[in-house]
């Protein structure tokens, strides 16, 4: 049933990462990264990462892609032209270099981690509210300070560019 | 399988009830409305214009749905189904009362339990503007546009002040589970005050509600679909069902919203009242509400109401006689005393969104930003660090 679920929604997320990249007008690729995002948090939830996957839906495709969309249709952004016309030969041998370097890819982490135990749904505990709460202010207390004021500089730096205009 | 049955039967009821609710909630607006306005409202149809709903859903499934040549098919057909989905998803995670034992089944009164069910209803929240900002772009029409455009500037800003409302009652249970968060919202101080979040959270109440409106695009917060300006807004070129699931996300909407506000801040479904007394509120209520619907059925003020008004009276007191019988029954006492406390509440909000639609104009657009950044917000973030300083030195 979990590998069923995890397929069904691994299926959906590069579908819709590939469906990102093909599609010719902006507002279709940013639907297709809200549904990578969807699924990516279904994956989470399935992994234990409850926090993480409510976290992901709201941060990234509640509030970013939203911003994202609003731009798009604000500025009005019309369908791109494709620019993927090169010759037939190009493209065939386009698909065999792709098939090579994920071949390799593939290969370097079996590699790299020879002896990594399969993943096991469910069995991780550690990702509720609570655990992670605790953890980002005892343990990674110092990645979570500096993480807010590198936010704060962001912060700062849209206003005075905004600034300027105003 | 006892768990896939019996969910499939809680499934069902909720979604008959919730969906009959949601038709008959926009008669109860018409008619409340009506009545501000000093018009009676619908009354052709049916007695009181009760079948008023019915026969509106008969007239937008018959009727042709027109799609324009102009428009983005694809995102066009999809916006609404995803307005009315993200709408309807969240009641999954609604608790209506305690666990229930009926015959050999215990269950809650309730579809899921999440621990993270607020998080859970806010991220549904935070997607679902993705149904009215696509529907306003996808009808490639200006004033759509315009309105998809407001609505989801909208939603972002007041979306900040939503959570923050909501995080202050959060801290204060610690925890983000509806049923613990009820848990913690039982019993009294002094005896007698319930201990419910509104009393210390009472500004988190009054900032949550404020942007309850602005989320759920209602007056005055309802700029999307601003007629004088807007036409119809989002769904102007929207006909037939299409046009009905934007109609009915904007009611599932109110519902799930005022259901959270009932749950985070009013306690759920406890009782106002300690044990003996809260056991005879609603049979006092309907018994009330018959015997007065019982005298204007006697001196009717229209030739109808000689029938009508009787029937509604027996309808009250059959309420009232169902939980006078509730106090003999101890299952079917736990089952209505929670209904009636959870419904009753989320009745009185959703009376005051019909009340103030029936009271207040619609704001100006930049009133309406304004409003969120400069005083919602801060006032939301105080609130928060209030909130947090108490319970940090309470802990202690």
């Amino acid at each position: 049933m979990t590998a069923l679920i995890f397929f069904i929604f691994a299926g959906i997320a590069v579908f819709c990462g590939i469906s990102l990249v093909v599609q010719k007008h902006p507002i279709a690729s940013a639907l297709s990264l809200i549904g990578v995002m969807g699924s990516l948090a279904i994956l989470y939830l399935q992994l234990g990462g409850e926090f993480i996957a409510a976290a992901q839906v709201i941060v990234y495709a509640g509030a970013i892609m939203v911003l994202f969309v609003f731009v798009i249709m604000l500025l009005n952004a019309g369908a791109e032209g494709t620019s993927l016309e090169g010759s037939r030969f190009a493209k065939y041998l386009g698909i065999l270099l792709l098939a090579a370097f994920l071949g390799l890819i593939s290969f370097i982490i079996q590699a790299m981690l020879p002896s990594t135990e399969g993943v096991v749904f469910g069995a991780f505990r550690g990702g509720t509210a609570v655990e992670i709460g605790r953890k980002l202010f005892t343990a990674y207390l110092l990645p979570f300070e500096v993480t807010s004021v590198l936010i704060l500089i962001a912060i700062l730096g849209a206003i005075v560019l905004a600034r300027k205009e105003i | 399988m006892d768990f896939l049955i019996l969910s499939l039967i809680k499934a069902a009821i909720v979604a008959f009830v919730l969906l009959t609710a949601l038709a008959y909630l926009q008669w109860i607006e018409r008619k409340v409305i009506a009545h501000i306005q000093l018009r009676v409202g619908p009354y052709r149809v049916g007695p009181h214009g009760l079948l008023q709903p019915l026969a509106d859903v008969v007239k937008l499934i018959t009727k042709e749905g027109v799609i324009p040549s102009h428009v983005n098919k694809l995102f066009y057909i999809m916006a609404p189904w995803i307005a009315v989905v993200l709408a309807l998803i969240s009641i999954a995670v609604i608790p209506f009362g305690p666990q229930i034992t009926v015959g050999p089944v215990t269950t809650w009164m309730q579809l899921t339990d999440l621990n993270i069910g607020i998080l859970f209803v806010l991220a549904v929240s935070s997607v679902g503007v993705y149904g009215v900002a696509l529907g306003g772009w996808a009808s490639n029409n200006k004033y759509s546009l315009l309105g998809g455009l407001r609505s989801s500037a909208q939603m972002i800003s007041y979306e900040l002040p939503l959570a923050l409302a909501v995080a202050a009652p959060l801290l204060l249970a610690n925890t983000l589970s509806f049923r613990e968060m009820v848990n913690y919202q039982s019993g009294y101080w002094l005896g007698f005050i319930p201990r419910w979040n509104v009393i210390p959270e009472i500004f988190g109440f009054v900032v949550f509600l404020i942007a309850a409106f602005a989320e759920t695009n209602r007056v005055p917060f309802d700029l999307p679909e601003a007629e004088n300006e807007l036409v119809a807004g989002f769904h102007t070129e929207y006909s037939s069902m299409k046009f009905a699931a934007f109609f009915m996300a904007e009611y599932a909407n109110m519902v799930t919203v005022t259901a959270v506000a009932t749950l985070l801040f009013l306690g759920g479904w406890q009782p106002p009242f300690p044990e003996p007394y809260s056991d005879f509120v609603p049979i006092l209520i309907f018994a009330l509400a018959g015997l007065i619907a019982l005298y204007h059925g006697l001196n009717p003020a229209r030739r109808k109401d000689k029938y009508t008004l009787p029937a509604a009276a027996l309808l009250f007191l059959g309420l009232a006689a169902i939980f006078g019988l509730s106090l003999f029954v101890p299952v079917l006492k736990e089952i209505v005393m929670a209904l009636f406390g959870f419904c009753g509440k989320i009745g009185l909000l959703l009376f005051l969104f019909i009340w103030v639609r029936g009271t207040l104009p619609r704001f100006r657009y930049d009133q309406l930003m304004r409003f969120a950044w400069i005083f919602l917000f801060p006032l939301s973030m105080i609130n928060l660090l209030v909130t947090g300083l108490v319970v940090a030195l309470s802990s202690k």
